[in-house]
């Protein structure tokens, strides 16, 4: 009669070990549909004078890229550049951004407080070539490899302790 | 300053709640009066150092100081000031500042309209009480404080989600969060009858109103965001079973059955154990909604930020609390005596198979909700259930429970017999098949499930007004039946209004959902289409600007049989602050149902891309989610709750000369 009592708090703890195991799981990783696929096809304009547009055919041949797509108004971006900049030091990957529904001034003006390592920066004011890439919020981060296939996927912004956990042995792996 | 205020009232806060959640529970064990009384004045304290905290952000958003990073990252100084304030709880921090004070507000209202309660079984509600609050104070302070400085300070805010810019947005988390938190009182009320081991009629007629209070803004809070889904998301859709949706879901289903199962507590004496459980599940399940919104555990389009570490401590908290109480509960179950055994053919028989089929519905809803996790800890896979899987689980359990609605509340309290009963619901039966069938006549048929869907809408909304006509004697003639009417209990007309409400939302479910009409395509000025009776003529569109958003709206002229009948203008918004394009639909709703259209963006074509339904009853879900909020109202403020003793009295007498009890 009594183990029925218990029945309740058992079921919950399962619940509760499950609950835990999803916690550390997909808090930030998403599986895109294009992990492992090529990136998509497409030309963005540059931002404004001081840089060149971005095509996808900047992503083949030339090495491992990350692809930030960053916008001025959002405020996790501004969190995570700090984490870009210290990419930016890297000589094994070359950083591109796709600068999502912005202002290009606002952009501007975000890059010249805290720093711009970009080799190029498209412009996609409309979101349609966001969308290509399977963006669904911004900040969200990319890294390709030399064949120009996306190898990571990385949702939300670079906290420190991805940058250690995730991107830097990626990128590491990757390279060697 | 003020910022400053706000934080310091919160670790005031943290401090009251740390003594509530401590003395007089002490107190209660060692037969302390002075430590007991102690709870009350600690109780209001504590709500008035978090409306403080409250006052004190509000006042941060209303000024738009953009020092404080929580205002800069979520207001902006050119929004109207409605959404100045709904701003406060549109973000993480600032709705958890919301959730701790509507929980200290039902602990400060136990506290003062609690009058009736023993006062050592005050003082430990109080402190259960309490002891959420707690967690949920240092959950606030150490992860999520939105009192924090920026430096430097930034010329404008961010802007707050354009989506949650809209007026029923605006009231639909303080709803939501009403019911969520209220259900706490109910838990505070389970742990402390399981601390103390008794549970009794006395107990139900406590825990009642709180339960049922809570369920009224529960159900207004879904059903305000069911319609804001509806008329500013523009998919047409009114529920599509997200994981946030289903969060405020399963308390309301585990609230609805523990607020049946109590009356079985109350007038049987009996399903004890199940009730407390029933309470426990039913904050559990608050809890759990909380933690899958904020932790990121499951995606949904409602996610806050999300971020592990504020995860890893509600989940803690959730173990702490929900396993705490389960443990409680484990071991002080078992001495609550059994009640007698029922016979099925009862009033409390049909209780009992609707709290089977309530917990059965419960839980499907929570293994959907659960089941990409699930398949993601087993498989390593990531998948999702969607509409299909409701409709195969949930639409089937719902079928028995609206039969047994019609026909439960007809039957006597220990035996009754099922033939007598059925006799008296003939009208209803032939009604519903009778609707049925004409609207299969008139609909070509249409789904079975359709058809289902009608004849169980019509079956309930009419077997409650049998019921209704027999409380009021309706058949006794004219003479006298306005004073019965008026002194029909509010508990009856409360039953009633429920149970009718939901027939009439179930049949507005059912006809938007079958018989919905559409037409997507692009069209040029001057252009006709014809939908569900009406004809729209595109007017085109003109440019429109507003308070912090530009937007084009579109014109479209409705008819009916070649007569004027409305005019539409649809907008579409683009916000700058965040860059972002919202639809404002528009809708006529009509009393069979809703004229929607929406105007999308320009056709490279030249014309517009625009969307226009018929929707049939579509209002009459929320009509009739009102029906059933109002009719929890009229309960809710039934005299028998207010004056306890006197009530009792009362009730006492009525018994004793054989009016049927309800």
């Amino acid at each position: 009669m009594t183990w029925r009592a218990f029945l309740p708090i058992g079921v919950f703890l399962v619940l509760a070990v499950a609950l835990f195991v999803g916690l550390g799981r997909n808090a930030s990783i998403v599986p895109s549909a294009l992990v492992g696929k090529p990136v998509p096809t497409f030309a963005l304009p540059a931002l404004d004078d001081q840089t060149r547009g971005f095509t996808s055919a900047d992503l083949k041949g030339n090495g491992l890229s990350l692809v930030n797509v960053f916008a001025s108004w959002c405020a996790p971006c501004r969190a995570e550049h700090p984490q870009l900049m210290a990419l930016g030091q890297r000589d094994d990957v070359t950083l591109y951004a796709i600068n999502y529904k912005d202002d290009p001034a606002k952009a501007r003006a975000f890059l010249d407080k805290l720093g711009d390592p970009f080799a190029a920066i498209g412009a996609d004011p409309t979101g349609r070539v966001s969308i290509d890439w399977g963006v669904y919020g911004v900040p969200e981060t990319y890294i390709v490899n030399a064949r120009g296939e996306i190898i990571y996927k990385h949702v939300g912004p670079i906290m420190p302790q991805d940058l250690e956990a995730k991107i830097v042995p990626l990128l590491d792996g990757a390279g060697s | 300053m003020i910022a400053e205020i706000g934080h310091y009232a919160l670790v005031l806060a943290l401090a009251l709640a740390l003594l509530l959640a401590t003395l007089p529970m002490i107190g209660a064990a060692r037969n302390d009066t002075l430590l007991m009384a102690a709870a009350r004045p600690l109780a209001v304290g504590l709500a008035a150092f978090v409306l403080l905290a409250f006052g004190c952000l509000t006042t941060l958003y209303v000024v738009s100081d953009f020092s404080v990073v929580n205002v800069a990252s979520n207001s902006h100084s050119a929004k109207p000031l409605l959404y100045k304030i709904s701003g406060v709880w549109g973000n993480h921090e600032g709705s958890l500042v919301l959730w701790v004070f509507i929980l200290a507000l039902f602990g400060a209202s136990v506290a003062l309209l609690g009058g009736n309660l023993p006062a050592r079984f005050r003082a430990r509600v109080l402190s259960v009480q309490a002891m959420i609050a707690l967690g949920f104070l240092l959950f606030t302070l150490l992860t999520s404080n939105p009192f924090l400085r920026l430096d430097p300070v930034p010329a404008n805010g961010a802007g707050l989600n354009p989506l949650l810019q809209d007026p029923g947005l605006a009231f639909h988390p303080p709803f939501l969060y009403l019911g969520y938190v209220g259900f706490s009182v109910a838990f505070s009320f389970a742990v402390a009858a399981l601390i103390e081991g008794r549970v009794d009629p006395a107990w139900a007629r406590w825990v009642r109103p709180w339960t049922l209070a809570a369920w009224i803004a529960l159900t207004f809070g879904i059903a305000l965001g069911s319609w804001w889904a509806y008329y500013e998301l523009g998919w047409g859709g009114w529920w599509f079973w997200d994981p946030v949706e289903n969060a405020s879901f399963m308390p309301w289903l585990a609230g609805t059955a523990l607020l049946h199962s109590a009356i079985v507590v109350e007038k049987r004496d009996t399903l004890k154990s199940w009730t407390i459980l029933l309470a426990i599940l039913t904050f559990s399940l608050s809890l759990l909604g909380t933690f899958i919104v904020r932790s990121g555990v499951i995606t949904s389009v409602h996610a806050f930020a999300s971020d592990p570490a504020r995860g890893v401590f509600i989940l803690a908290f959730l173990v702490l609390v929900v396993g705490g109480s389960l443990a409680l509960y484990a071991v002080r179950a078992p001495m609550l005596r059994p009640g007698g055994l029922f016979q099925p053919v009862s009033r409390e028989g049909a209780l009992v198979v609707n709290n089977v089929l309530l917990a059965v519905a419960t839980g499907t809803v929570l293994l959907g909700t659960l089941y990409p996790l699930i398949e993601d800890v087993v498989s390593g896979q990531k998948g999702s259930v969607g509409p299909p899987y409701y409709a195969l689980t949930f639409v089937p359990l719902m079928i028995p429970l609206i039969v047994a609605m019609g026909i439960g509340p007809l039957l006597k309290w220990k035996r009754d017999e099922l033939g007598a009963v059925l006799r008296r619901v003939w009208l209803a039966f032939v009604l519903a098949l009778g609707v049925a069938v004409v609207v299969a006549y008139l609909q070509d048929g249409g789904p079975v499930m359709a058809l289902v869907g009608v004849a169980l809408g019509v079956w309930l909304i009419i077997a409650s007004l049998v019921k209704w006509a027999e409380q009021v004697r309706l058949t006794d003639g004219l003479a006298g039946l306005g004073r019965r009417i008026r002194r029909l209990r509010g508990g009856v007309w409360g039953m009633v209004l429920a149970h009718l409400g939901l027939g009439v939302a179930v049949l507005g479910m059912t006809a938007s959902t079958a018989w919905e009409e559409a037409v997507l395509q692009v069209m040029a000025p001057g252009e006709t289409v014809s939908v569900g009776g009406y004809d729209f003529t595109f007017e085109g569109v003109t440019p429109l600007p507003g308070p912090n958003y530009t937007a084009v709206t579109g014109r479209f002229l409705v008819s009916r049989a070649g007569r004027p009948f409305a005019v539409l203008d649809p907008e579409t918004r683009y916000y700058a602050e965040p860059p972002m394009t919202t639809t404002e639909a528009a809708i006529r709703p009509t009393l069979w149902g809703d004229l929607y259209a929406v105007v999308g963006e320009e056709a490279r074509t030249g014309g517009w891309a625009v969307r226009i339904y018929f929707k049939p009853l579509q209002h009459w879900i929320w009509w009739g989610a009102a029906i059933m909020g109002f009719g929890g109202l009229l309960s809710l403020f039934d005299r028998r709750w207010r004056v306890g003793v006197a009530a009792r009295a009362r009730a006492r007498e009525s018994e004793t000369i054989g009016v049927p009890a309800t």
